[in-house]
């Protein structure tokens, strides 16, 4: 035969041991830390015999509050690995002058900044707010769980999957080097022949999936399950930029699917999208892509607004000023983020009239925007003000964000833009709004729900020093990119020849030194709280530690499987303050069975496949690729074949869980 | 997703979609003369071309509606109003994408791409 | 929804404050159908996204074979009327399965799949000769575009058959129960989705496309 059947090539495809980066110090290193932490954990694990509580009230958990919690713990373990990507970048950029070529090769560095940005905005920025949103949306709508509980756990294992993916990319092969959105010619098969993009389509596809369905869970959650009485001006207004956010979700990420599908048809079948020969078009990927990235953007935002809402009206103890213009407002900002995208790329060639068109667009959106800010301050003005953690860091969002926000109308002029496009101001802008709108925002929500989900609030000495050094240290780091910016430095570089402005990198490194601090307090905040969980101090024994205006704030912390043992009615906007204002009682007995949802094990074992079909994809193993997909297939038919989803929580039992709490309540009156 | 929440009556006013085999047929014969006639006008070479393609377009958009009401019976009260609303946001979102890429690309191809246009006499519009 | 119910007691002088705010038993619409048609709107801007690409791409031939040369219009005729007929056919199967029979329920099921089955051998023939003659999808920015809407499409009418043959059993398992009559609202809905789609097919890249 002369051709002969290569079964080790059809099996393992161009997987080998040299795709072990043995000769990578810093990942080795890595790799070393994970196993030894990874055997610990398992050791564990083993040790209290967890596996099998693990498996049943976690993995299989189709109940939005264990999926949330989930969420928002893979979210924390990214940013961990998120940052240590950024801290690398600044320690390099802080040493690399003429001779010094610092510690990091560049094609190391590429496949860093390319990392950090896909795994600060997919696996932190995303799963953070899509795991708030799932946590407390339902609770504050009077439900009992969304609308499809066994796709929410789906799209859980989906995002995580892509994570594993990403992960996998440090020890098994390289990642991208092109930055995190992947342009073409550089991200195509003659520029990027290795794995690295593949890693990167994949991990976006399988994560992708997950959200969008998410999206629309949450969308038909909201329209579809929402207490009696509670109209849709009558939503509390994080449930309103949740209902924005997932439109967004819906209408966006199908076509980051579509060109990602594109460019991975370009490496693997050779088609000619985005090439530079046969009649490709480079620039449509541009253009695709950023049709999908400016309504992301606004997707991670909006929910922080939400959170900002919820937490100035509470700890202000007054209604948000101006509902009404809160909620068009952020409807007019999901509807002009799609009107905006071509900023992204003024300098590509597109000439003046199509530029001044997007120019426009993209100042007129920053003013619903500005209507919020407004808003908010005027709630504080006459308020009651709490100086609690999540009031704290609004307000250090609303001073940090503003800038951003203003640099941004800066960039929108695409004079301005042909100077500053790509340049380290540009950095500085989007860091600026992104940590001082969402990083700040999530800390926020994490100190405002922490107690609902865990029955005990965070520690507030650690939660200030991280407050304080975050948002100092964001300033230290991030000042000298903008004046960076304005001299001409770009950006994705690891090494300056210029010795005279060393200095305002080295400024920068010490304001990642004091991030870094910050999320050190965080770890330690976290804790604190838990070990000192059960004193009087951090004890949540009400359920409702700030005095809530919502809904979520009646129920107990942690709130029931089941949420709510009678369904609220609504009759007001902040339907809780509502309810304690007119001397509502919860009721004490005649509790009947409520009807809930099972657990399954189809959503990790669908997305472990399809995260075995993308990693045989990424290493052309046909063998393991179509095995995968055809087993896919086959659990996703198979579990369509159950019908028998569901089951009762008896009265008895829900009488026995409300009876405990109508306990604690009385003893610690 | 279980049995148990449609057992129960609806005891407020939800709209059901009523099948009718009169919808079906009228909707099948409407838009099989509305295929028919743009195959004709353009295997026959009927019309000039870029009266054609208006033509055909035209045909397109109305059968569009044809079958979004014969077959998909969409209706402003189907889901309370909500599955049109989400079909005109939709189709507004796809109108940006595709004009505003068309517009976008074909700025980008004139200055970007000079003496690249279309690789044989056929002009692009 | 509203079934208010002032007979808790609660036990506390503000039983009928208290009453005024919860509600004995409450079942929250079905969102299934819901649900499915925003997916169907996530599905068309992936069809989106490839027609804009088939827009700004559709004449690039880079030198090779244009539609005009390539499309065979008495050939798409036979397949969209393939795809029109299977329309109604599941429209008689919804319709039946409305009546709550059974038999004649999947009867049309099958007629659909096979209709949708004769859509798909039209299509793999055309493609196989397209590619045979050297007009692949790696041959020219049009054919990529090409391939991809119009593959793109078959993929879907692919899993949809996958899924009615699926539901075929179900339905021979459990009968027309309300979950099972969802399921086939749902398929329903895509499937009509896809003819919806074939229309902007063949008016866009094959009538058009053989325009000069």
């Amino acid at each position: 035969m002369q051709e002969s059947f290569d079964l080790t090539k059809f099996i393992f495809g161009r997987l080998g041991w040299d795709s072990i980066p043995l000769h990578e110090p810093i990942l080795l290193a890595t790799f070393a830390g994970v196993i030894v932490g990874g055997l610990g954990l398992v050791g564990l694990l083993t040790y209290f015999r967890l596996w099998g509580s693990l498996w049943k009230n976690w993995i299989t958990s189709i109940d939005h509050k264990k999926i949330g919690i989930m969420y928002m713990i893979l979210g924390l373990i990214m940013f961990l690995r998120g940052f240590a990507d950024a801290f690398m970048m600044r320690a390099q950029q802080a040493i690399a002058f003429g001779d010094n070529l610092g510690f990091l090769p560049p094609h190391h560095y590429d496949q860093i900044f390319t990392a950090h940005g896909v795994i600060m905005i997919f696996f932190v920025a995303m799963p953070f707010v899509t795991g708030l949103m799932n946590y407390v949306v339902p609770l504050q709508i009077g439900a009992r769980d969304v609308a499809f509980p066994f796709l929410n756990n789906f799209s859980f294992w989906m995002t995580a999957m892509g994570a594993v993916l990403i992960m996998a990319s440090l020890f098994v092969g390289e990642f991208a080097r092109t930055g995190w959105l992947a342009y073409p010619p550089l991200s195509g098969i003659l520029a990027s022949p290795g794995v690295g993009v593949d890693y990167y389509i994949w991990a976006l596809q399988v994560a992708g999936v997950g959200t969008t369905l998410s999206g629309v869970n949450l969308i038909v959650t909201i329209i579809k399950m929402r207490a009696p009485g509670m109209d849709l001006m009558k939503m509390p207004v994080f449930t309103w930029t949740s209902l924005c956010t997932n439109i967004l979700i819906v209408i966006t990420f199908p076509i980051l699917t579509a060109v990602l599908a594109m460019l991975g048809m370009d490496r693997l079948l050779d088609t000619a999208f985005f090439t530079s020969d046969r009649g490709g078009n480079p620039m449509m990927y541009v253009n695709l892509i950023w049709i999908w990235g400016h309504p992301e953007v606004y997707i991670l935002i909006l929910p922080a607004f939400g959170i900002f809402s919820e937490v100035v009206s509470t700890f202000c103890g007054k209604r948000l000023f101006g509902y009404t213009s809160m909620v068009y407002a952020t409807c007019v900002i999901m509807v002009l983020s799609y009107l905006v995208w071509l900023h992204h790329f003024f300098t590509m060639g597109s000439g003046a009239s199509v530029n001044a068109f997007f120019g426009i667009t993209t100042m007129i959106i920053s003013i619903p925007t500005g209507a919020k800010i407004f808003n908010w301050l005027f709630t504080m003005y006459r308020g009651r003000i709490r100086f609690e953690l999540p009031m704290l860091w609004t307000i250090s969002f609303m001073l940090t964000f503003t800038v951003g926000g203003m640099t941004g109308v800066m960039l929108a002029i695409p004079a301005a833009d042909f100077v500053l496009h790509n340049s380290l101001f540009l950095i500085a802008h989007f860091h600026n709004v992104i940590i001082g709108g969402v990083v700040f925002g999530i800390f926020a929500g994490i100190n405002f729900w922490f107690p609902k989900a865990f029955g005990y609030k965070l520690d507030r000495f650690w939660g200030l020093v991280s407050f304080w050094l975050w948002s100092i240290g964001f300033w230290v780091a991030f000042t000298p990119p903008y004046i960076l910016g304005f001299m001409g430095y770009t950006r994705r570089v690891s090494h300056f020849d210029d010795p005279s402005v060393q200095w305002l990198f080295q400024i920068s490194f010490v304001g990642t030194l004091m991030i870094a601090g910050g999320i050190a307090a965080l770890l330690m905040q976290f804790y604190v709280s838990f070990r000192d969980r059960n004193t009087a101090r951090l004890r949540d024994f009400t359920g409702d530690p700030w005095e809530g205006r919502t809904l979520e704030w009646s129920t107990s912390s942690p709130p029931p499987d089941y949420n709510f043992a009678f369904t609220p009615v609504v009759h007001d906007n902040d339907t809780f303050a509502d309810m304690k204002k007119n001397g509502y009682r919860r009721p004490l007995k005649d509790f009947v069975a409520i009807h809930m949802p099972k657990n399954t094990g189809a959503g990790i074992i669908v997305s472990a496949l399809a995260c075995a079909v993308g990693f045989g994809i990424i290493w052309h193993m046909w063998a393991v690729t179509v095995v995968a997909f055809v087993a896919m297939m086959a659990a996703i038919i198979i579990h369509t074949f159950n019908y028998k989803r569901d089951y009762y929580i008896s009265a008895e039992e829900v009488t026995r869980t409300e009876e405990a709490r109508t306990r604690m309540l009385e003893s610690h009156v | 997703m279980s049995d148990h929440h449609n057992d129960h009556g609806h005891g407020h006013d939800v709209y059901v979609t009523h099948y009718s085999t009169k919808d079906y047929i009228t909707g099948f014969v409407l838009a099989a003369i509305l295929t028919i006639i743009p195959f004709w006008l353009v295997m026959g070479n009927v019309l000039p071309p870029d009266t054609t393609r208006w033509v055909v377009l035209g045909f397109a958009a109305v059968q569009l509606i044809v079958q979004m009401v014969y077959f998909l019976h969409l209706s402003s009260k189907s889901e309370g109003g909500w599955n049109m609303m989400a079909l005109i946001l939709t189709v507004v979102i796809l109108v940006i994408v595709m004009s505003g890429s068309i517009w976008v690309m074909h700025h980008m191809n004139t200055n970007m791409m000079p003496g690249m246009g279309p690789t044989n006499t056929h002009d692009m519009t | 929804m509203s079934e208010l119910n002032a007979n808790i007691t609660g036990g506390s002088v503000a039983d009928d404050v208290s009453g005024r705010y919860i509600v004995r038993e409450h079942h929250p619409e079905q969102g299934t159908l819901l649900g499915f048609w925003l997916y169907l709107m996530s599905d068309c801007l992936i069809f989106a996204s490839l027609f804009a690409t088939y827009a700004v791409q559709g004449r690039s031939y880079a030198g090779g074979p244009t539609g005009a040369e390539l499309f065979e219009l008495p050939l798409i005729a036979l397949n969209t009327a393939f795809l029109l007929v299977s329309s109604l056919t599941f429209g008689f199967a919804m319709i039946a399965a409305q009546a709550k029979n059974l038999a004649k329920t999947r009867m049309w099921l099958v007629v659909t799949g096979i209709l949708g089955l004769a859509f798909l051998c039209v299509e793999i023939y055309e493609f196989q000769h397209l590619i045979h003659m050297g007009a692949g999808p790696q041959r020219s920015g049009f054919l990529t575009a090409f391939f991809a809407l119009v593959g793109t499409h078959g993929l879907h009418v692919t899993f949809g058959i996958i899924w009615l043959v699926t539901l075929f059993f179900q339905l021979g398992k459990h009968g027309l129960t309300p979950e099972n009559f969802r399921r086939l609202s749902c398929l329903s809905l895509f499937w009509h989705f896809l003819d919806l789609i074939w229309i902007f097919v063949f008016t866009f890249v094959y009538l058009m496309g053989v325009l000069p």
